[in-house]
């Protein structure tokens, strides 16, 4: 008898649907990863009754994680599914959205608000002018070893899936915006533009609203001091806001 | 602050409140009442003097009563807006996490309670000594909850230390992280001692 791989998925037809859980079984082969045994079914979608059914939707793109499309929830834990090796895991495989955002169908979720709050927080560096500035001043060594480990940022979505404070009823904007701000005040041409994004992290759903559970650094795929980073920027907006109270003109120093 | 949300200030304030004064009040209550442990008259001496102290009503309001009802409504307010998942990633932090939002809960409700049954029968002519609380602790069924809400408390200050190291930007490497949570559970160990020994010394 052939070897086959086990696979319970949760789906949703659409974002307003209820979801239900479907079982697949289908033939091994060496090395597959999550995609290729996703891609197996969308070949020939047929559950374990053997009824057909509708393929299951799932989003990627680089396959190499560095895009952080591929994010789902696996045997629990969210992380890519491109790097998902099968023979890693214990079947059945149960597959998940990342029920942390709004799922567009099936394993497919909309990552918007994580681009809302980089526009937010104002996460670039602003160069744009009516007359060329020139060259910026030079970036130390040091801090560009730090800023490079922070730039890993795929805006994947795993440590806001994983936060207990990331959910409906709150507005926290999660770890991967906060950790920006640290990049582009890092960043020397960044830095004159500091207050602003500190500013955007000090409003509601910014660094306050973090509950210091620390799941976020277990789970980053791209093992990004992200404690460390809310840490560094709790110490910035405390600095920040002694320096702004009763009317002061404090903006960058 | 005009740039700025009051969101942020307030969540500092919360942060702020729960050291100073509440931190400081446990111990201090703490403490004192660790009077009982050198008998009745000593404990009957030593709560005088707290119940009597000059304007003793506007120390209570503004040390106590004010910041302990903005800290702890607030405080049930965030624990209610978390989605925990220790069941799904069940890491010591996560723990911590859960249990700081349990502990606030059984803090708030003690607290009300332990106000009704010696602030509160003062207002109403009683006095505060020794048999009071004898009379209370004698009940085991008070016995277990005064037991477990100290347990609680100590906790919840303990590892709010924890929290309000990096809240206000003092910790901020894994390390110093890591220090302050052994400093966190030796606080602990100790403040509930010097809470539990009082509770045994008035059985």
């Amino acid at each position: 008898m052939a070897e086959t791989i086990k696979l319970s998925i949760k789906r949703q037809e659409s974002p307003d649907a209820s979801s239900y859980w479907e079982d697949f079984e289908i033939p091994y082969r060496p090395n597959m990863n999550v995609i290729s045994a996703l891609m197996e079914i969308q070949r020939n979608p047929v559950n374990s009754k053997g009824e057909k059914t509708t393929p299951v939707t799932w989003d990627m793109s680089c396959l190499e994680e560095v895009c952080g499309a591929c994010s789902m929830v696996i045997n629990g834990n969210a992380r890519q599914s491109c790097t998902a090796l099968i023979d890693q895991y214990e079947q059945p495989i149960k597959l998940e959205p990342m029920s942390t955002f709004p799922i567009v169908r099936d394993l497919q979720v909309d990552r918007s608000r994580m681009f809302d709050s980089l526009k937010r927080v104002k996460a670039w560096v602003p160069i744009d002018g009516t007359y060329d500035l020139g060259e910026g001043p030079r970036m130390p060594e040091k801090k560009r070893q730090v800023a490079y480990e922070l730039s890993k940022c795929m805006t994947c979505g795993v440590c806001l899936e994983v936060c207990p404070n990331v959910n409906s009823k709150s507005e926290f904007m999660g770890a991967a915006p906060i950790s920006q701000v640290r990049l582009f005040n890092l960043h020397p041409t960044g830095s004159m533009n500091k207050n602003e994004r500190l500013d955007a992290l000090m409003g509601k759903g910014g660094i306050a609203e973090c509950g210091m559970a620390q799941n976020c650094v277990k789970a980053c795929p791209k093992g990004i001091p992200l404690t460390t980073s809310i840490a560094a920027m709790q110490r910035e907006t405390t600095f920040h806001m002694f320096k702004s109270f009763f009317g002061s003109d404090h903006e960058v120093e | 602050m005009s740039k700025q949300d009051s969101s942020f200030f307030i969540r500092r304030l919360h942060s702020l409140l729960g050291v100073i004064p509440l931190g400081v009040f446990l111990l201090q209550h703490l403490i004192v009442n660790n009077f009982a442990t050198r008998g009745p008259e000593a404990f009957n001496i030593a709560a005088g003097i707290m119940g009597n102290l000059p304007f003793v009503l506007v120390l209570e309001t503004f040390v106590i009563y004010l910041p302990i009802l903005f800290h702890g409504i607030y405080g049930i307010y965030i624990a209610f807006t978390a989605k925990n998942n220790v069941g799904r990633y069940s890491t010591y932090r996560n723990w911590m996490f859960v249990i700081q939002r349990i502990t606030g809960v059984i803090a708030f409700i003690f607290i009300a309670i332990h106000v009704y049954q010696t602030r509160f029968q003062v207002a109403l002519g009683h006095e505060v000594n020794f048999d009071m609380m004898a009379d209370i602790l004698g009940n085991p069924f008070w016995l277990v909850f005064y037991i477990v809400s100290i347990l609680s408390i100590v906790f919840h200050f303990a590892n709010g230390l924890w929290s309000f190291m990096i809240t206000w930007g003092i910790t901020q490497s894994p390390k110093s992280q890591q220090v302050m949570s052994y400093v966190a559970l030796a606080i602990f160990v100790i403040v509930s001692f010097i809470g539990i020994q009082t509770v045994f010394a008035f059985i």
